[in-house]
């Protein structure tokens, strides 16, 4: 069990570093001079030389990637170029949209997804199954932004329940804050619990044609009780795979959606922020939902070895 | 009154007919046995009393159970009968646990389902039931899951469950297909104890007529869905009136005709240049993990093993399951490299080679599985199956002549030419078996490995497929290296045998007299437990007079 958790560990911190370097190299390749942007066009090739010196442009790439990741580590992110602020400070007024916004969406696809499934998978190949996977199929193939101003004319246009965008900051109240969250989260976690509920459909399928649900049977549990007690615990692996590799989705996602609602989130800021070519802001925002996307992935692969035992004893 | 009675059973799956008119009966106390052929329904009789039918299954007749009449009870009465009157245990006991769950859990959560008793209360009853079934509270605490353990004792805890109620009636499915014959005959003299224990009826199924003729009282033969013959197991086969049973129990008995057999030992130097000589081989696993650092001393698998096989020769290697057999098979075949010691197969060295360097040695010596599903790919075509071996002459066939020697292959194992733009499903699991020989035979190899090659076969297929390895090699002199735990397939077909236990060859020598006549501990328990037809009616006939 202790080495598995190392391995998983070290296997999360090497990913880390490899996407750190990724992600400053693409940034160094593409074209666009963050000091000629700032400068403005009229700026003449001294003054640019002197802004590219001061921001440490010049520097030779391994110097500035060490430099840059250091920062990381210290939590320094370094200053917009845009902003002229801190990138940290950006960040932390961001973080507490985003951060909220897709674990609301990716518990609400949860919550949704496994009932559905093991609806399905428990009355599988008949009406009841058919219907709630053609729903299904139709939550994968709409695309997220028309679900969202869908959601906005029916929610905040229509019926006036909820804010069509903005958000009130937190500070405004609890109430408010998540009243404007709702509607987002929605529009994000419905691909994503249609996705995930065909893959517990799918899984508890599988499940159902093992000996051990014959087994469960034998022993007199009726079949409801057999669907909650044996099989879903054993379809968990491929459902916990899912979610993990579908938060990496929803962060994605955030960027089109905190547009769509006007949500002043980690994804307009890096959206922003790549229009300006910002690129500290560019680099530090990706870097830190990769970060989030790995640590979510490491969370699943430890969630593996609570749910089977075989992982736990095996080396 | 019969506790179980099934009368004129029908069933049909969609639009084809499973069972037809079948009859049978089980009184408290009594053990019946059914036997029949794979695809017989002997299972599907099984499910049918459970009512664990697939939805697609339509039975008429009348199956009363009890007093119940079982086809007309609603899901929810049978749900109060499962586990609590009626147990069922399965034939593969390496899949029906849950792996998630403890195996006190899943022994427990049947008697508080059904006696709504507390949790300290059913995992008391739990412990006390698994005491009983032979798997003690020191080294089975209820904490263990089912990965930790054998397939034999998850036999014991599958019989557990079943039993964990004291039920009336217990259906047994082929319980010890899957285990070794020691294991085997455990776990039968669990059962015959615990029916003696609650005048518990049992219905034992089984394609094997020596495990019913021991355990049974009476006995059901059926083939195709229906029943061929009913009656107490002494006078029913003794007498062998009907010709179906006489054609199993012939079948069950059959040994090849072999002109030829080949008289010299195992390890004698008469024979001037074996074909194969192993010299002390040992194989060592690394011990489990135990933390980051620390490993358990390793486990040595096969241990100073050394034998030799002569041209022509036929050896059956037979012991116990994990007790190192498949591994050797496996080095033999330069599948797997020795820890240590050598492996010389017609004078050349084979351990450590690459691959190019053991072309020749594979062309020499081929392979047959124990599962004839599971070892093709359904996709490709007959000829491209058997021909695979090709690849490991010196120069590569041209189309007509591949063709001409999958042909001639064919031929070989009974099979016909034209069989070879088939696909695998196309043909019966006895037919596949042939494939697979004649997959093994295509390079004209001088060694045949064959790993339980007729364990999966129903007993009349099984006796086929032994005449077809003895027919070939008489005819084509090729030797046999059989690795088995089923001593009636060493006693047919080979001439000498080794017994392996826990690494190690303890007995060697001709087949008759190891059989006859076995030394060593190991080879005298393999030998007791083996379930034998002559020995096993001559019993009955005793006790049934």
């Amino acid at each position: 069990m202790t080495v598995y958790l190392l391995k998983r560990l070290a296997i999360a911190l090497i990913t880390l570093v490899l996407a750190s370097m990724v992600v400053f190299a693409v940034l160094e390749i593409i074209p666009g001079d963050p000091a000629r942007l700032m400068l403005g066009l009229n700026a003449s090739a001294d003054q640019v030389e002197l802004l590219r010196n001061q921001m440490g442009l010049n520097a030779p790439l391994a110097a500035r990637y060490l430099h840059w990741a250091g920062g990381l580590l210290s939590l320094d992110f370094g200053r917009s170029y845009t902003y002229s602020v801190p990138v940290i400070e950006l960040v932390r007024e961001r973080v507490v949209v985003s951060l909220p916004l897709a674990l609301i969406a990716l518990a609400l696809s949860t919550i949704i997804a496994i009932p559905v499934g093991l609806f399905s998978a428990g009355r599988h190949g008949r009406a009841g199954d058919t219907i709630a996977m053609g729903a299904a199929q139709l939550g994968v193939a709409v695309p997220n932004f028309w679900f969202a101003l869908m959601l906005i004319y029916l929610f905040a246009v229509w019926l006036r329940l909820v804010p069509a965008g903005g958000f009130p900051g937190w500070s405004a109240g609890v109430w408010p804050a998540l009243k404007s969250l709702v509607l987002p989260a929605i529009a994000l976690a419905l691909p994503q619990a249609a996705i995930l509920a065909r893959v517990t459909r799918s899984a508890l399928i599988e499940v159902l044609n093992e000996d051990y649900i014959r087994t469960a049977r034998a022993k007199g549990l009726p079949y409801r009780a057999v669907l909650w007690r044996h099989a879903l615990r054993n379809a968990m692996i491929p459902v916990l795979t899912i979610l993990g590799l579908q938060f990496a989705f929803l962060l994605a996602g955030t960027i089109i959606i905190e547009n769509v609602f006007y949500l002043p989130g980690l994804g307009r800021l890096v959206f922003q922020a790549i229009t300006q070519r910002d690129l500290i802001v560019v680099e530090s925002v990706v870097m830190l939902l990769v970060a989030a996307v790995i640590a979510v992935n490491l969370l699943v692969d430890l969630s593996y070895a609570v749910v089977d035992p075989r992982l736990r004893s095996r080396q | 009154m019969s506790l179980l009675e099934i009368e004129k059973l029908s069933l049909s799956i969609g639009d084809t007919p499973i069972l037809r008119d079948v009859e049978l009966s089980v009184a408290p106390g009594e053990v019946m046995g059914l036997v029949g052929e794979s695809g017989s329904g002997k299972s599907i009789t099984a499910l049918t009393v459970m009512q664990l039918l697939p939805w697609a299954a339509r039975a008429t007749g009348r199956v009363t159970f009890d007093g119940i009449d079982i086809l007309a009870a609603s899901e929810d009465q049978m749900c109060a009968l499962r586990g609590d009157d009626i147990g069922m245990v399965f034939q593969e006991p390496m899949t029906a646990l849950n792996p998630v769950k403890t195996i006190g859990e899943q022994v427990a959560e049947g008697i508080r389902w059904h006696t709504r008793a507390s949790r300290a209360d059913a995992e008391d009853r739990a412990r006390k039931m698994l005491d009983r079934v032979g798997l003690p509270a020191a080294q089975f605490p209820l904490s263990r899951y089912p990965h930790e353990l054998s397939g034999g004792q998850r036999q014991r805890v599958v019989i557990a469950i079943a039993c964990a109620l004291k039920p009336k009636l217990l259906i047994a499915d082929e319980p010890t297909t899957a285990l070794d014959v020691v294991l085997q005959a455990q776990i039968l003299d669990l059962l015959r104890d615990l029916v003696a224990e609650n005048r518990m009826g049992l219905l034992l199924i089984s394609h094997d007529l020596a495990v019913v003729t021991e355990m049974a009282d009476r006995i059901t033969i059926v083939r195709h869905g229906e029943v061929m013959e009913t009656g107490d197991t002494a006078r029913t086969l003794s007498e062998q009136l009907h010709p179906y049973t006489r054609q199993l129990a012939q079948a069950s008995m059959h040994v090849p005709a072999r002109a030829r057999t080949h008289e010299v030992g195992l390890d004698n130097p008469l024979g001037a240049k074996p074909l194969l000589q192993v010299d002390s081989v040992t194989r060592d696993y690394p011990g489990r993990r135990k933390s980051l650092l620390k490993r358990a001393a390793p486990i040595r698998a096969v241990d100073d093993v050394s034998f030799s096989i002569d041209p022509g020769q036929s050896v059956a290697l037979v012991g116990r399951s994990g007790c190192g057999k498949s591994t050797l098979a496996r080095m033999v075949l330069a599948l797997d490299g020795p820890t240590s010691g050598t492996i010389r197969f017609r004078g050349q060295d084979i351990v450590g080679k690459s691959e190019a360097e053991l072309k020749p040695a594979r062309r020499d010596m081929q392979v047959v599985f124990q599962d004839p599903y599971g070892s093709f790919d359904p996709r490709q075509k007959v000829e491209k199956l058997v021909a695979e071996p090709l690849h490991v002459l010196e120069k590569k066939p041209t189309n007509g002549e591949r063709r001409e020697m999958v042909a001639k292959a064919l031929h070989e194992v009974g099979l016909s030419p034209r069989d070879m733009d088939k696909y695998p499903h196309e043909f019966s699991g006895g037919q596949r078996q042939r494939l697979s020989i004649a997959r093994a035979i295509i390079t004209r190899p001088k060694l045949v490995v064959a790993d339980e090659p007729v364990s999966a076969l129903d007993v009349s297929i099984r006796a086929q497929v032994l005449d077809l390895f003895a027919e070939l090699n008489q005819k084509l002199g090729i030797a046999y290296l059989f690795i088995t735990h089923d001593l009636t397939v060493a006693r047919a077909i080979t001439d000498a045998v080794m017994v392996m236990h826990d690494g190690k060859i303890v007995e060697r020598g001709k087949t008759s007299e190891v059989l006859d006549h076995p030394q060593s501990e190991a080879a005298k328990a393999l030998v007791a437990a083996a379930p034998d037809l002559h020995r096993a009616i001559a019993r009955r006939l005793q006790e049934q007079g």
